[in-house]
């Protein structure tokens, strides 16, 4: 159900555009209001939740530790450097592997439970398709992305164009495929696949969680769409995408209305980007369970507000209490008058 | 226990299919056998005397009537608590923001494994919370709260934290398969303080916080009875070993100040791993004492709020000072190492006296640099050195009727990463050592199903239930390997494990990593024994056990 509402939505955003631009002629409304307005939203909406994370305290340091810590003999027990960092350096690259690899991911188990002739039996195997969905997902967007960057500069830098290069290599029809293209459709359709089969994921899944993949995957589908089948004015469409950066807008009119359509969609996924979860990109590398090293015992680390006024319980008041069957118990007392009965006081 | 159904059969009762309704549709179970019982009034009052203003109002309770008897202002008081979490804790303020729902941590919680309620599932349990930040604190949350599964404070949410934030024991087995360390851990220590401050809390957890307060320790244990209770071991020593070990307590001008959890001075089979350390540090003549004052190497406190952590565990530094130790050895813990080695130093590494210096083995000279912030070492990290350097007479035959294997436990593993040194410990010591399946082992490890405070008996089906991983986990070394003991470096362990084991993989006993040491230690060249620490007969000496009177019997 919540499937069907997401998909509902990103059909009328479709509409959206197509009626705005075909019926209403209001092409320089969609081909440069919104994608700029939606792009300052991107901006400071990202930012201002990346500060809200940095402005909140890191009070203690509690890495999770996946492997041996640095030992008093790193000869005898070898410290496992990635998943145990002692140092920043270490931790660098705990987190590169993390950002770059899903490496916490890569480690996922699938537990199932069997009746043997031995009994119960709780069995763990490795389970790693959520990681390569994840990775073909991610990966090809990450490509699209910094292909799309021909689009914004002026000479193209080239690894943009060694990208597109690489990326077309299959060199299959014309324009040549990108594989970054096919991966990202088989990518979001296997991740909106494993959340709609899986009975589990399915009942932790909310509109906001299909919503963004509809989302990506529209607007995927209508890049294509104006790549291979509607095969937009590239030329004009960079003259308009040039003037966004020159802050010289143009809208030339050889543009087709698939290009405001995907435009409009990638303008929706920046203004729903800092409100979502999709700000997990950024925060990925804010958490402090995997961005510290563990080296609390070695090296202080300081609590912003620790409270200095929070004292253990004073041992002067500790002996006042219990210094008469200390005393008779034979432990040594501070203050040997806590030691006499009250009998004898008197 | 009584009424727990047979292992096989609850086995059987596990569904992993989630049910018909909605999560936030279904309804919580309070019938007795869910919940921890709560705190006793006297002890929330003692507790409000020295810490006030974090625990709502004391009075008698009971989470199986409709009534909870909240304050008139709880909603106001929990909301404004968790927004100013939200900027004392990063964790919480990215936890609660970028949760994508993937499902990694799902079948990683014993909990969840053990029963299939959905909301053992991590992901669910930080969504009790996640919801009401969405509907609380975020804009998309609050137009949108169907679509965006967000929803307000309301005195359900409230019962349903209290619930499922005592089914969490705060492992972090979650937090090492989520792709951004989400740390339930941190979701339950929030949404616990946040309970504390309406009056929300366990007896099993509020008991020891105020005994250790006052006494020095969790279990109450008085200065004088703990002398006792020390002396009783140490005539426990002299009949297995014939010699008589010193037991510092108290006492000023030593080099090492000595801190274990308390569990260890009163039940078994902690009380053989107490043992243990006092012949270890006999054989070593070492200049070290124990203290009745800092008697608790453990911290229910870090099961209540940061508040009551800090001044728990202020003790330590605080007692190291007053007798003019240089530094401190800590024993065999789990949730005591996870406080000693993530929080210690940043809470009361300031009132550590001018006299402390970095851990130096005063029998090998080896400096442990990486304990130079907090001057605190784990017994495992001593014994492994002087293992090392063959300072230790050691004859691992006298255990050889052991077939063993080891429980890491949840917080020295994910919470520090010791993870070698106590298995070296045990490999010196014991012949026959196996581990358990992958998966279930070093960082992978099974929480024993009683950490954080759950120990307690009127939730004995939960913690069976989740029990099943590490205990079937046992019992697969045990049908493979005829495994018999299963060691840990945790004292709740070897509370919890016992049951969890006559349950999952009946015929196991649990012993603690230092009763192994001190079996196989010879104390001198030609040192005969005939019985271990548990005063049961050495392979070759069973037939003695016939004629054998008990010691406490011979007057009578």
């Amino acid at each position: 159900m919540n499937a069907l509402y997401s998909l509902l939505f990103v059909f009328l955003l479709v509409l959206i555009p197509l009626f705005g631009v075909d019926a209403a002629h209001m092409r320089t409304f969609f081909g440069v209001c919104i994608p700029v307005s939606a792009f300052i939203i991107f901006i400071i909406g990202f930012v201002y939740k990346v500060i809200t994370w940095g402005r909140s305290a890191v009070p203690f340091r509690i890495p999770t530790t996946g492997g041996q810590f640095k030992s008093f003999d790193p000869k005898l027990f070898k410290q496992n450097k990635l998943d145990c960092p002692q140092t920043g350096a270490q931790t660098f690259f705990r987190m590169l592997l993390e950002v770059f690899a899903f490496r916490s991911l890569f480690r996922n188990t699938a537990t199932s439970l069997h009746e043997t002739k031995d009994g119960p039996v709780v069995a763990y195997k490795s389970s790693k398709w959520l990681w390569l969905f994840a990775i073909v997902f991610h990966y090809s967007f990450f490509i699209i992305a910094l292909r799309h960057l021909r689009l914004f500069l002026e000479p193209v830098p080239f690894f943009v164009n060694g990208l597109e290069f690489i990326d077309g290599l299959l060199q299959i029809g014309e324009p040549t495929m990108y594989l970054a293209d096919c991966g990202i459709v088989a990518g979001i359709l296997l991740l909106l696949g494993r959340r709609v089969i899986s009975p589990r994921i399915n009942y932790i899944s909310y509109v906001s969680d299909y919503f963004p993949l509809f989302l990506i995957l529209g607007v995927a589908l209508s890049g294509i769409y104006m790549r291979y089948y509607a095969k937009v004015d590239v030329i004009a469409v960079k003259a308009l995408t040039m003037g966004m950066v020159t802050f010289n807008y143009v809208v030339p009119e050889t543009i087709g209305v698939s290009f405001f359509v995907h435009v409009f969609l990638v303008s929706v996924l920046m203004v729903y980007f800092p409100f979502s979860k999709l700000m997990h990109m950024p925060g990925v590398m804010m958490s402090p369970t995997r961005n510290l090293p563990n080296d609390t015992r070695a090296k202080h680390h300081v609590n912003p507000w620790n409270d200095p006024n929070i004292k253990a319980h004073a041992y002067a008041d500790y002996e006042k209490q219990f210094g008469v069957p200390m005393a008779e118990a034979g432990l040594p007392l501070d203050n040997p008058e806590n030691g006499k009965a009250p009998e004898e006081e008197a | 226990m009584s009424d727990i159904p047979k292992a096989d059969e609850l086995f059987k009762s596990i569904d992993y299919n989630p049910p018909a309704t909605g999560w936030m549709e279904t309804p919580v179970d309070f019938s007795p056998g869910n919940w921890c019982y709560p705190a006793k009034p006297e002890k929330m009052e003692y507790m409000d005397s020295k810490l006030p203003g974090l625990w709502g109002p004391a009075r008698e309770w009971n989470p199986g009537e409709m009534d909870w008897k909240l304050p008139a202002n709880w909603k106001e008081t929990v909301v404004n608590g968790f927004r100013e979490r939200l900027s004392k804790f990063r964790t919480l303020q990215v936890f609660m923001d970028i949760c994508v729902r993937c499902g990694a941590c799902a079948d990683k919680c014993h909990y969840f494994i053990g029963s299939g309620d959905p909301k053992n599932m991590p992901v669910l349990r930080a969504e009790l919370m996640r919801s009401v930040y969405r509907g609380e604190f975020t804009l998309a949350g609050k137009i949108m709260s169907k679509f965006t599964g967000s929803r307000v404070m309301e005195e359900d949410v409230l019962k349903e934290w209290f619930i499922y934030f005592y089914q969490c024991t705060q492992c972090r087995r979650c937090s090492l398969f989520c792709p951004y360390g989400i740390d339930t851990a941190e979701m339950t220590m929030m949404a616990r303080e946040l309970m504390h401050l309406v009056g929300l809390n366990t007896n099993w957890i509020m008991e020891p916080v105020s005994n250790c307060n006052i006494t020095g320790n969790h279990l109450g244990i008085q200065p004088h009875a703990f002398a006792d209770i020390v002396e009783f071991m140490v005539d426990d020593i002299e009949e297995v070993t014939g010699r008589r070990v010193k037991a510092p307590l108290n006492e000023k001008g030593h080099e090492i100040l000595f801190i274990t959890p308390s569990g260890d001075v009163f039940a078994d089979p902690g009380i053989y791993t107490f043992m243990g350390y006092l012949m270890l540090f006999d054989y070593l003549d070492l200049d070290y004492t124990m203290s009745t004052y800092a008697s608790e190497g453990g911290n229910f406190g870090s099961f209540t709020n940061n508040e009551t952590m800090k001044k728990l565990n202020a003790k330590m530094y605080a007692e190291a000072n007053r007798l003019g130790c240089k530094w401190i050895l800590g024993g065999e813990c789990g949730h005591m190492w996870r406080v000693v080695h993530q929080y210690m130093d940043t809470m009361t590494g300031d009132t550590q006296g001018s006299q402390m210096t970095t851990p130096k083995s005063p029998i090998t000279g080896t400096v442990f640099d990486t304990a130079a912030a907090t001057k605190m070492l784990h017994i495992t990290e001593f014994t492994a050195d002087l293992m090392k350097h063959k300072k230790l007479n050691l004859d691992p035959s006298r255990n050889d009727h052991l077939r063993v294997t080891f429980h890491d436990s949840c917080n020295p593993a994910r919470g520090m990463g010791l993870l070698e040194e106590p298995r070296y410990v045990i490999k010196n010591v014991c012949n026959n050592y196996f581990e358990m399946p992958e998966g279930t082992t070093r960082e992978q490890t099974f929480c024993c199903a009683g950490g954080s405070g759950l120990n307690t008996d009127e939730i004995m089906e939960i913690r069976l239930r989740g029990g099943l991983p590490r205990g079937n986990a046992l019992r697969y070394v045990q049908q493979k390997h005829d495994v018999n003991v299963m060691a840990c470096i945790c004292a709740i362990d070897r509370a919890t494990l016992i049951p969890l084991a006559d349950y999952w993989a009946p015929g196991v006993t649990i012993t603690g990593t230092h009763e192994l040491v001190a079996n196989a230690l010879v104390f001198e060249e030609g040192e005969e024994r005939t019985m271990d620490l548990r005063q049961e007969p050495l392979p070759g000496y069973e037939d003695e056990d016939d004629n054998w009177t008990p010691p406490n019997m011979e007057d009578a």
